[in-house]
């Protein structure tokens, strides 16, 4: 990739990350297996007439795209791509309902439409008046990748000077009780939940939106650069130290070269030993972890992407979300690797900017 | 027929979801679309089935539905003359 | 760039193979019928391009086990991507690197709808819960082509398959990956029979793209792979080439969620966008097949879009929507391959249902076969969230 400086950035999450400075204000969850973001103020950045109609996801990618973009100073943007695991699951649940519920009888039209999976990208083109390029990925946990991968794609090969790039997904009443009922969200029996050393299955499960305003040059905003990203289907837990290697060596990079890697680890007793062998194989770098910050969606790794993005724009690892005990004088190059139960693998470098 | 108005105002209010407006907010004589209220060609779908579900009124083509949705007053005419429920 | 199409697959209204669709598009024998395998208020009122296989058709065909996960729309997208990759003669998949770019916008909603309630009281019916998500047709679709490398799915309403399609020709063109299966599927479901109904753009009739008189479309379900080949596999393993893509587009027409501007400006853009990558002339399209879902909308948008391209020599062009209902995610796809047919046949489909011309403007699209030589077809797919992309695939 050649590039893609990120030079605007915003998360609604969890936390107070939307208008509080990076971890500012942290609340680590031990008790709930269900995490709701925290919601700014829409009206300053949608009117009445549109809210109305919007999800809470739709409203959360619009306000944080728009975030982006002010951070990035930028009023227009050349591409819209966005990652989406659930796609807009409240109208969907609530557009469903109805139908089951009344018999197909006096069904209304705002939730069928709202439920398209490119609507939060649809939204923003029509709030921004932008024509240009406009892709959703619907791909479990590497929804998000795939929209980054895009954009640093339509950048590199000069498509795109611009692209605003984003990760959501939002909570989902009826989605949330079938993964209880199957084990995917942490039994409330299994507390205190912990996201490093867990012995339970599932994780605590959340919600957010994050974006990130992407160009061609440097800008006073400019947080880091996005160097290489690859998406991986299918990998066992033996098999990620190769492919961790690599994606390394293909950057020209030895595991040695990486100053900090975050991971994503999320708590499942069952599939966290593939971010175990990760860590093992980067011991002498930082290793971080976010998702008891974030909780677990399809999407979070986006959020892990926004952390990342502010440690090498401060230079700085607050201790909440270290895992190991290292620290470093600079950070240059940092690794992000995720994964969702054995699939969706995704590997991000990213480096600073002097 | 007034209270036909006031209940039209508070079903729009609130299946329409316009969350910053009380019934009073709305004249029997406001335009609904457009200027006024600004509710557009979605919005005009759910006031179909509105009409449908509890008045018992259908239409058969949205483009009636400009007529009779210009205002409050015209929607509650048409109501009055054609209800079955 | 010019991305080689070495291998096609497809299941719609028409056919389970390449050659049953083929065989009706040219005998004018449309798929649209009465609904048998779905239990809606609007069956017997509505007509639909519905595939009559059943689900335990697909899964003997497939031979999948008892207990099996699949969802209808996972059922018809593994089927399909199996045989473009047996079309284009690949014996070892993973001989190259290879990546699987597919697209829906239902997913697994047709087991969703089915089980919703049921879920909480029948554990034999839970396995379906994860198997709602785009993520995971995809993940199975994958797992049935022993595909672990690049897998990831584009959802953009009806433009989707375009998207996957222009998505893997990219991925090829950067060097990425050397081989992509790209392509769609969508089957129906209570859930987009009734959203398209509440819309009131679905007609109880045949559907009529571009006619005056038109009433809105008639859905459909289907789903079309095609295997793109860089050139180095091309020559080393001396592959027939079905034709080439030579560009693409994609732009957003911002202006409403659902409806499209008169103007149709992000249509226009999407073709202006392909032409220029294909780096030909408008003249030289001899054929589009156009999106045409027969919404009041969509073809006035599209009609407009293609005079502000094409001026007074619009080229000969016809929907394919008459044959196979509008297949959402899955629509860009199959008339991929009907457009990839019509280069090699050099035959122009008919418009079916076909009366009378729009009022506002002078595009009467082809109503009869037209056998003549063609080099290059354009193919136009637009979706809500003003999502409009174009397609140019020449002979070679």
């Amino acid at each position: 990739m050649k590039n893609c400086f990120i030079n605007g950035i915003s998360a609604i999450s969890a936390q107070h990350t939307f208008e509080m400075d990076f971890l500012e204000s942290v609340t680590i969850n031990k008790t709930d297996n269900i995490l709701s973001a925290i919601e700014p103020n829409y009206k300053s950045f949608i009117p009445p007439a549109a809210i109305r109609r919007m999800a809470k996801g739709i409203k959360m990618g619009v306000a944080a795209s728009a975030q982006a973009l002010q951070k990035a100073d930028l009023e227009q943007v050349d591409a819209i791509i966005t990652g989406t695991g659930m796609g807009c699951s409240q109208d969907s649940e609530k557009f469903l309902k109805n139908i089951l519920d009344n018999d197909e009888q006096f069904l209304t039209p705002t939730s069928f439409i709202q439920s398209t999976h490119n609507t939060v990208a649809g939204q923003i083109a029509v709030r921004l008046g932008c024509k240009g390029y406009n892709f959703t990925y619907v791909n479990g946990a590497v929804s998000f990748e795939s929209a980054l991968l895009d954009a640093c794609m339509q950048i590199s090969s000069e498509e795109a000077k611009s692209v605003l790039v984003g990760g959501i997904d939002e909570y989902a009443n009826h989605t949330f009780s079938l993964y209880k009922l199957i084990g995917l969200i942490k039994n409330e029996q299994d507390q205190p939940f912990s996201v490093l050393h867990s012995n339970s299955k599932g994780a605590v499960f959340s919600e957010g939106a994050t974006f990130f305003a992407l160009e061609n040059i440097r800008k006073n905003s400019t947080c880091a650069e996005v160097m290489d990203i690859q998406i991986q289907n299918k990998l066992k837990s033996e098999q990620v130290a190769d492919f961790i290697s690599i994606f390394l060596a293909k950057n020209n990079l030895k595991t040695s070269d990486i100053d900090v890697v975050v991971l994503g680890n999320n708590g499942d007793v069952e599939f966290d030993n593939y971010f175990e062998n990760a860590a093992s194989h980067l011991a002498e770098s930082v290793q971080v972890y976010y998702k008891h910050l974030s909780g677990e969606y399809n999407t979070a790794s986006a959020f892990g992407l926004w952390v990342a993005t502010n440690i090498l724009q401060k230079q700085q690892i607050p201790d909440m979300i270290k895992i190991n005990d290292l620290s470093k004088t600079t950070y240059k190059n940092v690794l992000l690797y995720n994964q969702y139960r054995g699939l969706d693998h995704s590997l991000v470098l990213l480096r600073a900017v002097e | 027929m007034g209270n036909l108005k006031e209940e039209l105002k508070a079903k729009i209010i609130e299946t329409l979801n316009l969350e910053d407006l009380t019934t009073a907010d709305i004249a029997d004589d406001d335009a609904l679309f457009g200027d006024g209220l600004g509710l557009d060609s979605i919005d005009a779908l759910e006031l179909i089935v509105l009409m449908d579900k509890d008045y018992g009124i259908r239409l058969a083509d949205p483009k009636e539905g400009r007529a009779i949705f210009t205002s409050i007053q015209t929607m509650a005419d048409y109501i009055e003359k054609n209800r079955t429920k | 760039m010019k991305i080689a199409v070495t291998g096609m697959g497809i299941i719609s209204a028409l056919g389970t193979t390449v050659e049953e669709n083929f065989d009706a598009l040219k005998n004018r024998i449309s798929g649209i019928s009465d609904l048998e395998n779905i239990d809606t208020i609007h069956r017997g009122v509505l007509k639909f391009g519905e595939i009559k296989l059943t689900n335990s058709d697909l899964a003997n065909i497939l031979k999948l086990q008892d207990n099996h996960s699949f969802s209808r729309t996972t059922l018809l997208g593994a089927y399909t991507a199996k045989q473009a990759v047996e079309n284009a003669g690949i014996t070892n998949i993973n001989d190259y690197p290879t990546g699987l770019i597919s697209s829906t916008s239902v997913g697994g909603m047709d087991k969703t709808e089915q089980y919703f309630y049921e879920y909480f009281d029948n554990p034999e019916t839970r396995r379906f819960i994860t198997s709602h998500d785009a993520g995971d047709v995809s993940h199975k679709i994958a797992d049935i082509l022993d595909i672990d490398g690049m897998v990831t799915t584009i959802s953009t309403a009806c433009s989707s398959a375009a998207n996957a399609i222009m998505f893997g020709a990219r991925l090829i063109a950067s060097g990425q990956l050397k081989r992509v299966i790209v392509g769609g599927t969508d089957a129906l479901s209570k859930f987009t029979i009734n959203g398209f109904n509440t819309l009131m753009i679905l007609t109880d009739a045949h559907n009529t793209p571009f006619d005056n008189n038109r009433k809105g479309l008639n859905l459909g379900e289907a789903a079309a792979y095609l295997v793109l080949e860089s050139d180095e596999i091309v020559q080393t393993e001396n592959r027939r080439v079905l034709a080439y893509l030579s560009g693409f587009g994609n732009a957003n027409d911002a202006f409403h969620q659902t409806a499209s501007s008169e103007d149709g400006e992000g249509a226009f853009l999407a073709m202006e966008k392909a032409l220029k990558m294909a780096k030909i002339s408008p003249e030289e399209i001899d054929y589009i097949n156009v999106h045409g879902t027969a919404t009041p909308n969509n073809d006035l948008s599209e009609g407009q879009a293609m005079l502000r391209i094409f001026g007074e020599n619009v080229p000969l062009f016809s929907s394919t929507k008459p044959y196979t209902g509008h297949t959402l995610a899955a629509a860009a796809a199959i008339e991929a391959v009907f457009s990839i047919l019509a280069l090699r046949h050099n035959i122009v489909y008919p418009n079916l249902n076909f009366k009378q011309k729009m009022e506002e403007f002078d595009l009467i699209p082809t109503t009869e076969i037209v056998e003549k030589e063609l080099n290059t077809v354009l193919s136009n797919s637009f979706g809500f969230g003003g999502n409009c992309s174009a397609l140019i695939f020449p002979k070679s």
